[in-house]
């Protein structure tokens, strides 16, 4: 399978702190991978690193291009659309507001107006609140809103931070839900970073694991899930 | 009454320009959150550079387009060259920035074109159509003009992808990244337009208040004062601002404490109302969650 | 040695420390007899501007309150002093407290309508403040009190005792150099026990997180407006002891200029700094001069390109500079990715 984004030796800091220590790992294009790891491990570190909005040291090639050292506007013409945690929704511009921008860097105007649609009609929610002001809304509504924001980009690489944080478990199911549709129809692969490895697992397709930095284990999430120590440590049975 | 109509009259006139500079101020701080204080000292200098136009002897409206897309260009490239290094250092590491700018623009228009008054042409004939029984062809002229600018900068910030693409810039230069927004040239986009305003303010001032280095010292604060009126987020509330303004600092100067203590009144009378309405009166009262 | 539990302070004092400071002392003493009288003078402004300008550090650097008014404070202590000493024949040491206290009153009344306002609606209220003072203090009304347009001239304060040292006269600036000295160290020292202990870090918990901070039981309305007070009463002795150096006050001593000079010198300085202040007072006192040498058409381009270049050169002020450097000496492995602003002056939305 073919490798959409290739990561290694990726180092990061913030300050004076060093949070990666040399990052290794690759996504195959199409599929969703999961990045876990307790609190301070690097895990939202290493999106940053992706999309370059934090100094890095290494290599992290996207499509065979080093994005080390490329400005994030360009990461971003390159097809990669970034989730942050706290969802980064432009909150006193409305919906339709937020959803527009997404796709800034498109130049195909009526295809836009269709994708727009089109996002209305995944998240229903949406649609009745499009002229609001987007700081207006639920928890739930927001992450609905920046992971729909991300789609308009129609991106090849989807990074998601943390999006069920926050959030009660019957919304976090919904959004999950759609997003096992989004990669299976639309083909988005997604690189996805959670604290709740129970759900990352039962979405991705692969997983690694990292601690303080470093990548510990990694594997296909149903050989990580089966995995004894993880269930111990990281799934709570 | 015909006293008091005429002080009303007199002040929207005021206000007039008082709103225009307010409108470059608003401009500037939608784009970059910044209110730039060199504003004053950059439309004095745009003016000096038409005055001069002028007298080399080019057409008002040839030198007036002239200096306007001057001015932005001259905008744009401040804050490539001169704001960029300082972009994400403190607020106030960027205030002491424009204080720099304000003091530079200031003493050039000082040394370039000496501080004796010039006069400055207006290119509304004192007898045109425009001129009726209580505003000249000018206050006129101006207000229109205003409005045009105005009307433009509505349309463009509410109708333009560019336009929305710097609003969303300024409230969230992180996420504007994240979706392809190059914020440094926005920043830039906002400091040319404001000082294409700015140009436009001067050169409606000029004709009234005569031109000289330090035309724009009082005006920039009347111009504060109108844009925190009207909401700093607001370009019509800079405008209404503006009138308002105007007509009380008129008003208070004719029939309550004379000229001496008028501009005190004034600023008390409106630190009172942002005081009780501290978003300005038309400016959104963001809802922020915690 | 510390033992636990104890404050850990960066290693034990050398007796090289104690030397290099009994030598600064000596040399402060010794400093105002090598230098002829006008250099004295502009010693003395120094001082003086740093009281003031720590004053207005407290209520911006530390607390977040951004004001453009100081002049004001630094006006009504000026004028209080004077009129004191003119029309009522006070001592002039005896009208510093005095000042102050009445500073202090005058601030805590402005930090109530400032509660409401915040960033820069905060920072245009204040400057129109500094605007209004000139034109009241010129007002006919209460002309009798302010000497109206022409002000009020003073006699410099005497020294209690004379003598000759290193071929100078010990006279009254010099007297004034060891007074001003002497209430640096004493407001130094003020504001440097406040702002350790509970009620500087309540300040700094104001100004990162105000939200936080009322949530933790801080009243905020009460030590907002408290601290618009002590920074008024700082700014006002330091006005006091400046209409005593230059033994003169009039209206147009006290333009915005002089707000926009505190604010300048402030950050040249380093926000939430104390020593800053030094540094504030000396770039404001003395780089006007410096661009009046280079360019005697422009002076005051020089001055603001000299000011544009000092901010390229330091964003958080000389102190801010100096911080970088020293944790940049105690941790050279690391690289500093990310520029590490340690003050929350940064970008307001």
């Amino acid at each position: 399978m073919a490798s959409l984004l290739e990561v290694s030796g990726l180092t990061a800091a913030y300050g004076a702190t060093q949070v990666l220590h040399g990052v290794s790992f690759e996504i195959p294009a199409g599929q969703i991978t999961a990045v876990l790891g307790a609190n301070g491990a690097g895990k939202t570190t290493t999106l940053r690193a992706v999309c370059q909005t934090v100094r890095t040291g290494g290599s992290v090639r996207f499509e065979g291009r080093e994005l080390v050292g490329t400005a994030t506007e360009n990461v971003v013409r390159l097809g990669v659309a970034h989730v942050p945690d706290g969802r980064g929704t432009f909150t006193a511009l409305s919906v339709e507001e937020n959803l527009l921008l997404g796709a800034y860097v498109r130049r195909d105007r009526p295809r836009v107006a269709e994708d727009i649609e089109r996002m209305y009609t995944r998240f229903p929610r949406l649609k009745e609140r499009r002229q609001q002001q987007a700081g207006t809304l639920s928890g739930g509504e927001q992450q609905m809103l920046a992971i729909s924001r991300a789609l308009m980009l129609r991106p090849k690489l989807l990074l998601l931070d943390e999006p069920s944080f926050g959030l009660a478990p019957k919304i976090v199911a919904e959004i999950f839900r759609i997003l096992r549709t989004i990669n299976a129809e639309d083909g988005v692969s997604m690189l996805l970073v959670e604290q709740n490895a129970h759900l990352a697992l039962g979405l991705a397709q692969h997983a690694y694991l990292l601690e303080t930095g470093r990548v510990a284990l990694s594997g296909r999430s149903e050989t990580l899930m089966a995995d004894e120590a993880v269930r111990r440590v990281y799934l709570g049975y | 009454m015909d006293g008091f109509l005429h002080q009303v009259f007199a002040g929207l006139a005021n206000g007039c320009i008082y709103g225009s500079v307010a409108l470059a101020l608003v401009m500037i701080f939608q784009a970059t959150h910044h209110l730039n204080f060199a504003q004053g000292e950059m439309a004095t200098f745009s003016t000096f550079v038409a005055w001069a136009l002028i007298q080399q002897g080019w057409p008002y409206w040839g030198a007036f387009c002239a200096t306007v897309a001057v001015s932005f260009l001259a905008g744009l490239v401040i804050q490539r060259v001169i704001l960029r290094p300082v972009e994400r250092a403190p607020v106030l590491t960027n205030v002491n920035v424009f204080i720099g700018l304000l003091l530079i623009f200031n003493a050039l228009s000082g040394w370039l074109f000496d501080h004796t008054v010039k006069s400055f042409p207006s290119p509304f004939a004192q007898e045109s159509f425009l001129k009726s029984r209580f505003f000249s062809a000018h206050e006129m002229g101006s207000f229109l003009v205003m409005m045009a600018v105005l009307l433009a900068l509505y349309a463009f910030f509410r109708f333009t992808s560019l336009g929305l693409a710097m609003r969303a810039a300024a409230q969230n230069p992180d996420s504007a990244r994240l979706v392809g927004i190059r914020v440094s040239w926005m920043l830039a986009v906002g400091w040319g337009l404001a000082a294409a305003i700015g140009a436009v303010a001067g050169m409606m001032v000029a004709p009234v208040v005569f031109l000289d280095p330090n035309m724009m010292a009082g005006i920039l604060l009347y111009g504060f004062a109108s844009a925190l009126l009207g909401g700093v987020d607001n370009p019509f509330g800079a405008v209404i601002g503006g009138l308002i303004v105007g007509v009380l600092e008129n008003l208070l100067g004719a029939y309550v404490i004379g000229t001496e203590l008028k501009l005190t009144v004034a600023l008390v009378l409106i630190v009172g109302t942002l005081t009780l309405m501290p978003a300005g009166l038309f400016g959104k009262r963001l809802v922020t969650r915690v | 040695m510390s033992g636990a539990g104890t404050v850990v302070t960066a290693g034990r004092r050398s007796p090289l420390f104690w030397l290099g400071i009994a030598a600064a002392v000596v040399l402060l003493c010794v400093l105002p007899f090598l230098v002829k009288n006008y250099r004295v003078f502009q010693f003395n402004l120094v001082l003086v501007y740093a009281i003031a300008i720590l004053g207005l550090n407290i209520l911006t650097g530390f607390n977040g309150q951004i004001s453009l008014g100081h002049g004001a404070f630094y006006a009504v202590g000026a004028y209080a002093a004077a009129i004191l000493m003119d029309r009522a024949g006070m001592p002039y040491w005896a009208t510093l407290p005095i000042a102050g206290a009445l500073c202090f009153c005058f601030g805590f009344l402005v930090g109530f309508p400032a509660l409401r306002l915040g960033g820069h609606y905060l920072a245009v209220a204040t400057l129109a403040l500094a605007l209004a003072v000139p034109q009241l203090l010129k007002y006919k009304l209460i002309e009798a009190w302010t000497g109206g347009v022409q002000g009020i001239v003073l006699n410099k304060p005497e020294p209690p005792f004379t003598f000759r040292f290193l071929g100078q006269p010990f006279n009254a600036d010099r007297w004034l150099y060891f007074f001003t000295l002497a209430v640096v160290v004493l407001m130094f020292w003020l504001a440097w026990n406040l702002l350790h202990g509970r009620v500087g870090r309540a300040l700094i918990a104001i100004r990162d997180h105000p939200i936080a901070a009322g949530a933790m039981g801080i009243n905020l309305p009460v030590f907002k407006s408290l601290t618009f007070g002590v920074s008024a009463a700082f700014t006002g002795v330091a006005g006091a002891l400046g209409a005593n150096v230059i033994a003169f006050v009039s209206p147009d001593s006290f333009t915005v200029n002089l707000s926009i000079f505190l604010l300048v010198g402030m950050v040249v300085g380093g926000l939430a700094s104390i020593p800053g202040a030094f540094f504030g007072a000396m770039f404001i006192q003395f780089v006007p001069n410096i661009a009046d040498e280079i360019s005697k058409s422009a002076p005051a381009a020089i001055y603001g390109l000299l000011l544009i270049v000092l901010m390229y050169l330091m964003p958080t002020g000389v102190m801010g500079l100096v911080r970088t450097l020293w944790l940049r000496r105690q941790e050279p492995a690391v690289a500093a990715a990310v520029p590490a602003s340690s003050n929350a002056m940064t970008k307001e939305t």
